[in-house]
């Protein structure tokens, strides 16, 4: 910034090629926004095609989630929910957030920490029967840590159940 | 009786550096030089408290003193004695210790390689690092005492993380850091500038070699963390643009430009307000990849803020520093004058341009790595920027930025005629385009994207390398003697440039070739099975129990052959850890100059055939990323040993006497 | 003036990232109120860590004001906070139920041997289960629960000196009113 204005200054008073100080400036606040946006043109189309959006199994379960794009969900593996394909590479588990579970499809290796009844998070599209096709897992790395997104889906699981039970 | 020395120490280091960061600066303002003069012993007794108090951590970890709650939160008396050692700075408080140590080390350096510079500059550069380890060591005794007792003492620890039991994480924290801290120096040296008003060719040739050695150990840093990412967690990729990754990258990117900078600083008097500008950012940016991903705001909100009152004084801490230097930087800068004038087409303002693309390229690192906290935080949802954001963005700053790579190192200073450069430079250009865009096709690839990816990769590099070659046959051209004598005329810091281009150009060919021809399976493989990737043969023979010193491990034999010639066996693990339960990959690599061949692990499948998911991948040129970073960093320990510093010194010396 | 300007634009954007950084600090995991207080404690029916085969059940403890303290031998904290406890069983007339969490019961009883046992009872949830019920962060936690087995309170991390002064015993007392 400030050495843009340095040099800004210095062609001011050192004229070349013929232009004069005055389109000489203005030769080079064009420049500056033509770079400027064009930064921001980069910047905005790599945004819009490669943001993933949580969602927590609840809002899976209530169709609020987008049809047709990745998204991302996290929660506790459900315990007895873990299977494996005869093939031994594709397993089946359902993602839960202690309210709703979906169900899940990976193939793939898992990574080290990925167990029953611990945190993951899984990137994917819901497919048309309701399954959502996982294309990464995660799981993090400490045995004590839950993935901030798998914790924020239980703790809105919790308002959600409780505010059920006092409707009833 | 040993952490209580360590305690000790602490407090002493805490009280030396609180000196050192107030009289030498108020003498250094006021004119009293037995003030200066404090700056340089306190250093070094700050110095020597911090070692001792590093040292006492270092045996409480050796003798398992799970006493110390940090011993025994981190260690157990199975861990091996390396990683006891390497455990000491594994924790939150033995991160912040050792950053804490690296800056008393700094600033020892400092206060014995300045004998030729004025005294007054001394203190302030002094005064500033004391004024931040001040900081940082109240925030080490107030709020993560690294010594902290607990009682009733445990009879055994809980163990170091498992991923961080590895060599490269006993290498990779205190390289970083030592880079992280390093760019104090350039720091305060800036800041002492601002405060004096003094900013000339002088004061960036001082600065220059403490900026290049804090980004050499900075790229090694890197380079490690990037290397262990590779083999350690099992996924064979190099570079995940994690948040953590991000933190250490972003000084890098700005580091660089502020090498870059220094240089035009020094030789053209020039660019002085951005120099200082990037040097404060620099140094921010390491504050903020410290202690953000430490105090977990980046990654995890559980993994470090296990005290809130530790975000907030991380917080005021870098307000403090950051924001008092930006504001000292708006109302002095004015002062320290513009420099030497330059016309669009010369080396200035190559570097110029190349210097904002790399900013603008940590700017959107910073803005990626950013935006779903923000998001999160104006709840607006909860997003993750993925690394296709990542690359979108840096690829295409970054083609201009190694496009004028090229032209800045030929280009002439001042002022260059666009015909005598197109003159010099089109061969160089007709070689990279013909070549780029033949390789792709010889190495026998056809679908246009891939075959744009590969030439534009290949361009890039080839590029570097020509014209760093054309303006070497420049250089000379007009020296005499034999071609032995003719390369050795040339000064070392420019065989260091020299060497740090080629190191980008070598990366950039390994990160293309990597993308362009790697080979992954995820198959199911029962003993006797074989799976062939990249030409090559991987043959599974079972796996074996085998007990280590924490763990138990399933140990896979395969054997790896080319053409029906098996070449050797590879013995990837699967490792389940005592003390956390936690199973872990270990990848088996035969890494070679033209690639890796990789296996991991996956899990046993219960089908009573012993069978497993297997991982293998074969890596083309995968050791070329990390060989360019280490040609880098070469190219920067012999810039910095150039004579001229040296030369400079004398000098300088020989003129504050007369 | 138009320079002056420029040189500040630095400093701006750091203090929007500031304010960004001082809300996402906020956000802490021991900020965040937990969405149970307030709310009924979640139903539990676990076996007792010394006789397994009896089933202890949330319902035992109504009509009292009792804390329900998350902890685990293999976390280190929890022996922090373990002799604050042990001296507060002994000192007050109050009700301790030990949810021993993700651990193996005889790790857990020798623990209790150890280092005391505070607890009138500690129920063993191996897998976790009552822990998420719960929302539990981390070992450990604590729960203020009263007599009609409303949760009143929640300490996230261990219990300290002070908040066991200045917080939890003047609800208890409140409580018991």
């Amino acid at each position: 910034m400030s050495a843009g204005q340095e040099t800004l200054q210095k062609t001011a008073v050192t004229p070349a090629g013929g232009l004069k100080p005055r389109h000489k400036r203005l030769l080079w606040i064009i420049f500056g926004l033509v770079f400027i946006a064009a930064i921001v043109a980069l910047i905005l189309n790599a945004f819009g095609s490669s943001i993933t959006y949580f969602y927590s199994p609840t809002e899976v379960v209530q169709d609020k989630v987008p049809h047709g794009r990745a998204f991302r969900i996290g929660g506790m593996v459900e315990g007895g929910s873990l299977v494996r394909d005869a093939n031994g590479l594709t397993v089946h588990f359902r993602v839960t957030d202690t309210a709703k579970a979906v169900p899940v499809v990976y193939t793939g290796i898992l990574p080290d920490l990925f167990s029953e009844n611990k945190g993951v998070v899984a990137q994917g599209k819901l497919d048309e029967h309701g399954v959502f096709q996982a294309t990464q897992v995660l799981a993090k790395h400490d045995e004590n840590y839950v993935a901030p997104e798998a914790a924020a889906a239980m703790d809105a699981a919790h308002k959600a159940r409780v505010a059920e039970t006092v409707k009833e | 009786m040993i952490p209580e020395i360590g305690q000790f120490a602490l407090i002493l280091a805490a009280l030396l550096m609180m000196v050192q960061g107030t009289l030498p600066l108020m003498g250094a303002a006021k004119g009293i030089s037995a003030w200066m003069v404090l700056s340089r012993r306190t250093a070094q007794g700050a110095f020597f408290f911090m070692a001792l108090a590093m040292g006492c951590l270092i045996y409480s970890f050796i003798v398992n003193d799970f006493s110390v709650l940090n011993v025994a939160s981190n260690s157990n008396t199975k861990l091996p004695l390396v990683y006891r050692i390497a455990a000491s700075w594994g924790s939150h408080e033995g991160s912040i210790m050792i950053w804490v140590f690296m800056l008393g080390l700094w600033s020892c350096a400092v206060s014995i390689f300045s004998k030729h510079l004025p005294e007054e500059m001394v203190a302030r550069v002094l005064g500033v690092m004391g004024l931040v380890g001040t900081g940082l060591l109240l925030f080490l005794l107030l709020t993560s005492n690294p010594f902290e007792r607990i009682f009733p003492v445990p009879a055994e620890g809980r163990d170091l993380n498992p991923l961080l039991q590895d060599p490269g994480m006993v290498l990779h924290p205190p390289m970083l850091y030592m880079g992280y801290v390093g760019f104090s120096v350039a720091f305060a040296f800036a800041v002492s500038a601002l405060l004096g008003g003094r900013l000339d060719a002088t004061w960036a040739r001082w600065s220059r070699p403490w900026t290049t050695l804090a980004w050499c150990f900075l790229t090694l840093g890197i380079l490690i963390g990037s290397w262990w990412a590779y083999y350690e967690l099992g996924w064979g990729g190099w570079w995940f643009w994690d948040p953590v990754e991000n933190a250490s990258l972003m000084p890098w990117l700005v580091g660089t430009a502020l090498m870059h900078s220094l240089a035009v600083t020094e030789k053209r008097g020039t660019f002085k307000v951005w120099t200082v500008l990037l040097a404060i950012c620099t140094f921010s940016l390491s504050l903020l990849g410290t202690f953000l991903v430490r105090s977990g705001v980046l990654t995890s909100v559980h993994a470090f803020a296990t005290d809130p009152r530790r975000g907030m004084f991380i917080l005021v801490l870098l307000g403090l520093v950051i924001g008092g230097s930006l504001l000292l930087f708006a109302f002095r800068a004015p002062k320290v004058g513009t420099g030497g004038t330059f016309k669009i087409v010369s080396r200035e303002s190559a570097l110029l341009a190349n210097n904002l693309l790399l900013t603008v390229a940590c700017g959107t690192v910073l803005l990626g790595t950013l935006y779903p906290l923000f998001l999160d935080a104006l709840k607006l949802g909860k997003i993750s920027v993925g690394p296709p954001y990542f690359e979108a963005v840096f690829v295409p700053l970054m083609v201009p930025t190694v496009f004028l790579m090229g032209v800045g190192a030929v280009a002439r200073w001042k002022e260059a005629a666009l015909p005598d450069l197109w003159a010099r430079l089109r061969w160089a250009l007709a070689v990279t385009l013909i070549v780029a865009i033949a390789l792709p096709f010889i190495l026998g690839r056809t679908s246009p994207m891939s075959v744009a990816l590969l030439a534009l990769g290949f361009a890039l590099a080839l590029w570097i390398i020509t014209s760093a070659a054309t303006g070497f046959l420049d250089r000379i051209k007009y020296v005499e003697g034999s071609f032995a004598a003719k390369l050795a005329r040339q000064p070392r810091s420019y065989w260091g440039m020299f060497a740090a281009h080629l190191g980008v150009a070598v990366f950039i060919i390994g990160v293309t070739v990597v993308k362009g021809f790697e080979a992954e399976r995820d198959v199911r493989m029962t003993p006797g099975d074989s799976v062939s990737v990249g030409g090559y043969s991987f043959r599974f023979e079972g796996t074996t129990d085998r007990e280590g010193p924490n763990y138990m491990a399933s140990r896979g034999t395969f054997e790896l052959s080319k053409d029906d010639k098996a070449i050797r066996k590879l013995y990837p693990e699967k490792r389940k850890y005592f003390q956390f339960g936690m199973p872990m990959t270990e990848a088996a690599i035969d890494s070679g100059v033209f690639g890796d061949r990789y296996v991991s692990m996956g899990e046993p499948i219960n089908d009573g055939k012993q069978s497993w998911s297997i991982r293998v991948y074969h890596k083309p040129f995968v050791t070329w990323i990390w060989a360019g970073c280490i040609l880098m960093t070469l190219g920067g320990l012999l810039a910095l040993s150039d004579r001229r510093y040296r030369v400079n010194m004398r000098r300088d010396v020989g003129l504050e006497k007369a | 003036m138009k320079k002056k300007l420029l040189l500040m634009i630095p400093l701006l954007v750091f203090f929007v990232l500031a304010g960004f950084f001082i809300v996402g600090l906020n956000r802490n995991p021991r900020e965040i109120p937990s969405p149970l207080i307030g709310k009924a404690a979640p139903a539990f029916a676990l076996p007792d860590l010394n006789a397994p085969e009896k089933i202890v059940e949330i319902k035992d403890f109504k009509g009292q004001v009792w804390l329900l303290n998350v902890w685990a031998s293999w976390c280190v904290s929890c022996r922090e906070e373990h002799p604050l406890l042990v001296e507060f069983a002994k000192t007050h007339d109050v009700t301790i139920v030990g949810l021993n969490y993700k651990d193996k019961a005889a790790d857990g009883k020798a623990w209790l041997r150890q280092f005391g046992n505070p607890y009138v009872v500690s129920v063993m949830d191996a897998d976790g289960r009552v822990g998420i019920d719960y929302g539990v962060y981390g070992v450990p936690e604590t729960f203020l629960i009263d007599r009609q087995g409303v949760i009143q309170y929640k300490q996230i991390g261990a219990i300290t000196d002070q908040a066991l002064s200045e917080i939890i015993l003047p609800k208890i007392k409140e409580l018991k009113r």
